[in-house]
């Protein structure tokens, strides 16, 4: 009994760190995608981001230094977005494809050109150029408590910074949307930009804003993976996240809240997959690893199959707002 | 207070090599309502986009309120009190009235202040103007009359001291079109200046205090409007004599042509657009479907000519039925002689990318007059196209020409001619002037006529109430997917309003 229960925690437990990536990256589709800018380019921003963080963190030796540089490498590459797809009106999807593809080669190439270990960056320590778990107040003296103790102990405190601020910008993205001027013009051009155009406000410069934030935290995504939760950047290390994140997106039907339901879905399926990998059930068969590694990739195919319902996008999504009279 | 709220003078602006405005002088009084009336290209949506900062003159001077002004963009236009309600509403359709109120125009970083304030103001235009809105009313879910009553909103909340609406009544029923000039004449009380652009003389006569006319980029006359009358406008917007109400004879009815019973059609969103319709189509005789766009007409022509299967019912052409809930196809019936002009010409009339001999025998190009052999005859082709422009005055006659280079009239001309030159049995019409000029309108008016003298059988879909009531014999009312009713070409305007509006007989009894 006791220990089917910490079974579960701990899976709840990997589940939360298996999402936060996935949450970050889902939410900076958000903001872009509200704003009608679809991004596919996620995955490559979120790579990028991650392969910046580790490089700047283990030659700074501070994990600080590498989100910034996460964060700045994933914005520059989301300006690169905007500059074509909103200043250029081109076609947002190769855009994005591009930028997946620009992330993918250029981090391996310079890995390999500055550290030379065959495509990665030196592993981060001890020495505070890794993100370190934080203990929350009296998380081991309670942890004898039935219950409640590993809840609070296990599940929610041993985390590192990113993943409480991953779990706050959630709030904070529905508060900034529904709350302030920003997310009523940001959500207003996704629909009809011409409506805020005669408005008198700028349809560019709302939609810049919008990638940047998407930038911030996909460079938040990218240093989590490579900063906090690994020690080290790996090539391909995304492994398709930034794709489950727009398929989470969709899921989600754009709205904050459903996002981290998503994701956690996601992230759950992932902890499911690596606690249960080739378990035997007795007397009948071994479930193939491969199999359960598969699980997060089918559901995303069944959800977006149809199974959520009509998930109806942002109105002028992926298209570029021209001004015609 | 200056005398003049607009004044303009000496505009031009081009785009490339064309000369949408062309030396504009034109001055508008404080306080009145000024109709500004022009065909389709003249200039009108051009200059008002001048007025509203969406474009900059080439040369010129604007002043407002006496007031000489540059304006370059709409924020300037907003701030010097000049509010614009577009064609194509500029609202967020999942957003509530109140949000879309004060997009743009919030006061702060956060929407809280703003939504309260937004309100109460609300509630005071409300009452001023007697312009009644739910206020956390989602756009989407209103009809088009409200919100455009939003729009106006908007611009008032922005403090709009002159209000120009461009082509206000496109979308609207008689009777929403009656409210919204009451309300124009309510604005005007409170001092308001308004700036009335379309191409319905009616509406010029029913509203404004004075009228400008523009044609090819210039204004050719200025009028106070108790002075002038629909005629000599039409003269003016077209350069010579019009035709407004087209003649045409007592119509011959013979059998039969077109039966359509009980025709239910489902779109593809799985809604019933088309609910149980019966009509029948006589040789000889125009059958006019009147209704505001949206409530059914387009699924029941669909059904018709095979394009959308129908879910149920029976259609029968020349007294034989044809399959359309399965097999019905638009080639075959083309081939049993229904002819089909499209309500959206570009989106199912014509391929913009190709020549106009090439349109001109779309969906023909099997006839064995058009090939010789496998291969398509160009030449005979060619030799019928310009026939057509011919006998269709098509201009510019180059049968070569790339079809999205022709006016939107002569486009339509394209699609008629081939339609009506194959001599079919059935000929149905879909909004056969939506977007073209008054010239073109008169053409194609007559056209129609002859059709059904020639003793076509001829079912027309239009928009347009003063068209289908000029054209048709009978007319038929469609609201909600159901026939509401069927009157006469001397119904007035006001009773079919009322069954546009889903307002029955037995409503009315009921009422009463």
């Amino acid at each position: 009994m006791i220990e089917a229960f910490n079974t579960i925690i701990l899976i709840l437990d990997s589940t939360v760190r298996l999402s936060v990536p996935l949450l970050l990256a889902c939410l900076a589709g958000l903001y872009s995608e509200r704003a009608g800018v679809f991004d596919i380019g996620l995955e490559g921003k979120m790579l990028a981001g991650a392969f910046a963080g580790a490089a700047a963190a283990s030659v700074y030796g501070s994990a600080w230094i590498g989100l910034v540089a996460a964060i700045l490498v994933s914005i520059a590459l989301s300006l690169v977005h905007g500059f074509a797809s909103i200043t250029h009106r081109g076609n947002q999807i190769v855009s994005g494809v591009a930028i997946n593809f620009i992330a993918a080669g250029s981090t391996i190439i310079l890995g390999q050109a500055w550290f030379r270990q065959g495509g990665r960056t030196p592993p981060l320590g001890s020495d505070g150029s890794r993100f370190e778990t934080i203990n929350l107040p009296f998380a081991d003296s309670i942890n004898g408590i039935p219950v409640l103790g590993p809840i609070y102990s296990e599940l929610l405190s041993g985390h590192s910074i990113l993943v409480y601020v991953a779990f706050a910008a959630v709030p904070l993205t529905w508060w900034v949307l529904f709350r302030t001027r920003f997310g009523l013009r940001l959500r207003a051009v996704g629909e009809n930009p011409a409506a805020v155009d005669t408005a008198g406000i700028s349809v560019v410069w709302l939609r810049y804003r919008a990638v940047i934030c998407c930038g911030i935290l996909c460079g938040l995504a990218g240093a989590y993976l490579s900063v906090a939760q690994n020690a080290g950047f790996v090539k391909d290390m995304t492994a398709g996240k930034g794709f489950i994140a727009l398929a989470a997106l969709i899921f989600a039907k754009w709205k904050p809240i459903n996002a981290m339901y998503a994701c956690l879905l996601f992230g759950f399926l992932d902890a499911i997959a690596i606690r249960f990998s080739g378990i035997k059930i007795p007397g009948l068969f071994e479930i193939p690893a491969q199999f359960m590694q598969a699980l997060p990739y089918i559901l995303t195919v069944i959800l977006l199959a149809g199974f959520i319902g009509k998930a109806i996008p942002p109105k002028a999504g992926g298209q570029p707002y021209v001004k015609e009279r | 207070m200056a005398e003049y709220a607009i004044e303009l003078a000496g505009i031009n602006k081009s785009f490339g090599p064309v000369k949408a405005n062309r030396d504009i002088n034109l001055q508008i009084k404080q306080g009145t309502i000024h109709g500004i009336i022009g065909e389709n290209g003249a200039g009108k949506s051009t200059l008002m986009s001048i007025l509203y900062g969406f474009y900059q003159a080439d040369s010129g001077e604007i002043s407002i309120d006496g007031k000489n002004t540059k304006i370059n963009s709409s924020n300037d236009a907003i701030a010097l009190g000049i509010g614009m309600v577009h064609q194509h509403f500029m609202l967020v359709e999942n957003f509530t009235v109140l949000e879309n109120i004060i997009l743009g125009a919030e006061d702060s970083q956060l929407l809280s202040g703003s939504i309260s304030k937004a309100r109460s103001e609300l509630v005071r235009l409300e009452k001023e103007y007697e312009l009644n809105v739910d206020p956390d009313a989602i756009i989407e879910e209103l009809p088009v009359g409200i919100q455009q009553r939003v729009e106006i909103l908007k611009a008032l909340y922005r403090g709009a001291e002159i209000l120009i609406l461009d082509e206000p009544t496109g979308v609207l029923t008689p009777s929403e079109a009656d409210h919204l000039f009451r309300i124009l004449e309510q604005l005007k009380e409170q001092g308001k200046t308004i700036v009335l652009i379309t191409h319905k003389l009616r509406e010029i006569m029913a509203v404004t205090d004075e009228v400008s006319v523009m044609r090819q980029g210039t204004i050719v006359a200025t009028r106070k409007t108790d002075k002038t009358s629909v005629e000599e406008l039409a003269e003016l917007m077209v350069g010579r004599r019009v035709l407004l109400r087209v003649e045409k004879g007592d119509p011959n009815p013979g059998e039969i042509k077109l039966a359509v019973q009980n025709l239910t059609v489902r779109d593809s969103r799985g809604i019933d657009m088309v609910k149980n319709v019966s009509l029948d189509v006589r040789a000889g005789e125009i059958v006019g479907i009147a209704g505001v766009a949206g409530n059914g007409q387009s699924q029941l022509i669909e059904a018709i000519t095979g394009i959308r299967p129908a879910k149920e019912g029976r259609v029968l052409l020349d007294g034989e039925p044809i399959d359309v809930t399965g097999q019905a196809d638009p080639a075959m019936l083309r081939k049993r002689g229904l002819a089909h002009v499209p309500e959206d010409r570009h989106h199912m009339g014509l391929v913009l990318a190709f020549e106009e001999a090439e349109n001109s025998i779309l969906g023909y190009h099997d006839d064995p007059s058009y090939l010789s052999g496998p291969m398509l005859n160009i030449e005979a082709i060619r030799n019928d196209a310009r026939d057509k422009i011919e006998k269709y005055d098509i201009r510019p006659a180059n049968c070569r020409l790339k079809t999205a280079n022709f006016s939107g009239g002569n486009q339509q001309k394209i699609v008629l001619a081939r339609e009506m030159e194959t001599d079919p049995s059935v000929l149905i019409v879909g909004q056969p002037t939506r977007g073209v000029d008054v010239g073109a309108i008169e053409f194609i008016h007559k056209r129609i006529i002859e059709m059904r003298d020639a003793g076509k059988a001829v079912l027309l879909v239009s928009v347009e109430l003063d068209e289908i009531r000029s054209l048709a014999d009978r007319i038929i009312v469609m609201f909600d997917g159901k026939v509401v009713g069927e009157c006469g070409p001397e119904a007035t305007e006001g009773e079919l309003g009322l069954l546009m509006a889903g307002v029955t007989n037995d409503k009315i009894e009921a009422a009463e």
